[in-house]
């Protein structure tokens, strides 16, 4: 096997469900520590990618490689933030920063690190004993983002984790998944459909196309951080994709 | 105006505080006497109505009566041939050991039915012929089998109680969320643990709900097993009392049973506020 650039590769994934094709060949690859966002119209098959790339679903023809081997949740460190809310309702904040690690079956000294940096990074002091419920949804979401980062993760899936919020938690929220994959040097792959959030994120932007859905273009955004999202290059990168989008 | 004339007409905070905390405490009391009252209101009508005549005192026992009763059966085994203790204490063994036997046979199999799908078709028929069986049709092949004792009763006790214990317990962790459940195989975790850590805590509000259900169904069919057979228990008093045309022994015996059904109901409020604390 060779020695790979790459800390993930995506080869022909091909997905059908019965009769109807949903993925098509869709071939990428992502250095370590690279922030790659997805971005496609509503209903191109971005979920099923992503169970893809979990493995909770196999794929028909082709394969995901992490570090040059078939991905497996059990060998691979993966996290994934979901869309709809996913702390542990009956843990508190620090057992559900816990929990995804405990499954792991680190050794405890370790764990106890891990979660303490986590709470300092993210400021989750004073929630640390709360229970998800308790908490404001932006918060929540929070848990579940230093849950992930938590893992070490070999890959970090994020399926838009701030579909439901308004706009100022929003970039809120996308500094601080900036701020932790700088101070991490995790992998990510962030979808959304939101495009500036895309441009605004990313290091590489790819472009899905419709059912069977394949990618259509691979966008490197090399705009400097922190990055304005009013100046005129963002803009016009912004407004490339958005065309990619509607040109169909 | 001057500022220590307004300073006057402000709250400060602690008296805020202290203001929304006593109206609340204000309000709880009212609440409490008012439940308080509602039973007294209760109990003095029914006083007056035989009293006065309005009701034949030969079939109407008056509430200070059954009150009475209840002190003078502490010590008084006439005429059921049990002091008042004895019953109880007979009841509740009956009805107890019944009772946990369904907790801890139904629950466990109802979430192992729930999860693992090879499980649920290997048990789910035999379930579903027994499920509909009203627990009391049970009684007589039971008393050819085991007797009048306690293993008797209990077992059909442990029938009522059983089915919602599983029926809960199983659909409760049917309804384990996917998104959970997912967060669970991304971690590499296999589906025993996985069973373990989200679906079991997932699938208790559901099935404390089903074990409120298996309370009642126990204290219900266990009055009714041992009105049909039994020489002990506050069934088999109630039933006494019509032989011997007794009401205040039948009137004494439902406000027991109706006592002790709330009692335990308040007890498992407790343990269920122990388990599902994180809700508050």
């Amino acid at each position: 096997m060779s020695e790979s650039q790459y800390k993930v590769e995506v080869q022909g994934l091909t997905k059908n469900f019965g009769s109807l094709k949903v993925l098509n060949n869709i071939s990428f690859n992502i250095k370590k520590g690279e922030f790659v966002c997805i971005v496609g119209p509503t209903g191109c098959g971005k979920t099923t990618f992503l169970n893809l790339l979990t493995r909770i679903y196999m794929p028909t023809k082709g394969d995901l490689l992490i570090d040059g081997e078939s991905a497996d949740p059990k060998k691979h460190n993966l996290a994934f933030v979901f869309q709809e809310p996913s702390a542990l309702p009956w843990k508190t904040v620090e057992q559900n920063l816990r929990f995804g690690l405990e499954l792991k079956k680190l050794p405890k000294a370790e764990i106890n690190e891990r979660v303490e940096h986590i709470i300092k990074l993210m400021g989750l002091e004073q929630f640390r004993n709360s229970y998800p419920h308790q908490l404001s949804v932006s918060t929540e979401q929070r848990i579940i983002i230093g849950r992930a980062f938590a893992m070490n993760p070999d890959l970090l899936l994020m399926d838009e984790p701030y579909g439901q919020m308004d706009i100022k938690l929003r970039f809120y929220l996308e500094d601080e998944v900036l701020r932790l994959w700088k101070e991490t040097g995790a992998t990510v792959l962030f979808i959304t459909h939101n495009i500036e959030e895309a441009v605004y994120l990313a290091e590489r932007v790819l472009i899905l196309s419709n059912k069977p859905t394949t990618i259509k273009e691979d966008l490197e955004i090399n705009l400097p951080r922190p990055r304005d999202v009013t100046s005129p290059e963002f803009i016009e990168k912004r407004q490339y994709v958005t065309d990619q989008i509607k040109w169909w | 105006m001057n500022d220590s004339d307004k300073a006057a007409h402000r709250l400060s905070n602690e008296e805020r505080i202290a203001k929304v905390q006593s109206e609340k405490r204000k309000n709880a009391f009212q609440l409490t006497m008012l439940s308080f009252i509602g039973v007294l209101a209760f109990l003095l009508i029914w006083q007056t109505a035989v009293a006065v005549g309005w009701l034949p005192s030969k079939y109407v026992p008056m509430p200070s009566e059954v009150v009475k009763l209840f002190f003078v059966k502490w010590t008084d085994p006439n005429p059921d041939g049990g002091v008042l203790a004895v019953h109880i204490a007979s009841s509740l063994q009956v009805a107890l050991s019944g009772f946990f036997l369904a907790i801890f046979i139904g629950v466990p199999l109802g979430l192992t039915m729930g999860w693992f799908k090879g499980f649920d078709s290997f048990m789910r028929p035999i379930f579903e012929i027994l499920r509909p069986i009203p627990p009391v049709s049970w009684i007589p092949i039971t008393i050819i089998w085991l007797g009048l004792g306690l293993k008797a009763k209990a077992f059909i006790v442990f029938f009522s109680a059983f089915v919602p214990c599983v029926i809960n317990a199983y659909t409760g962790i049917r309804q384990t969320s996917e998104t959970l459940i997912n967060v669970g195989k991304i971690c590499g975790a296999s589906n025993f643990t996985i069973f373990r850590k989200i679906g079991i805590p997932s699938a208790m509000t559901m099935t404390f709900a089903g074990i409120r259900v298996a309370l009642g169904n126990a204290w219900a069919t266990l009055v009714a097993a041992e009105m049909l057979a039994a020489n002990l228990g506050l069934g088999y008093m109630i039933q006494q009392g019509r032989q011997f045309a007794r009401p205040d022994i039948i009137i004494l015996g439902i406000v027991v049973i109706g006592l002790l059904g709330v009692i335990f109901t308040w007890l498992l409020g407790r343990v269920e506020g122990k388990v599902l604390g994180w809700k508050k």
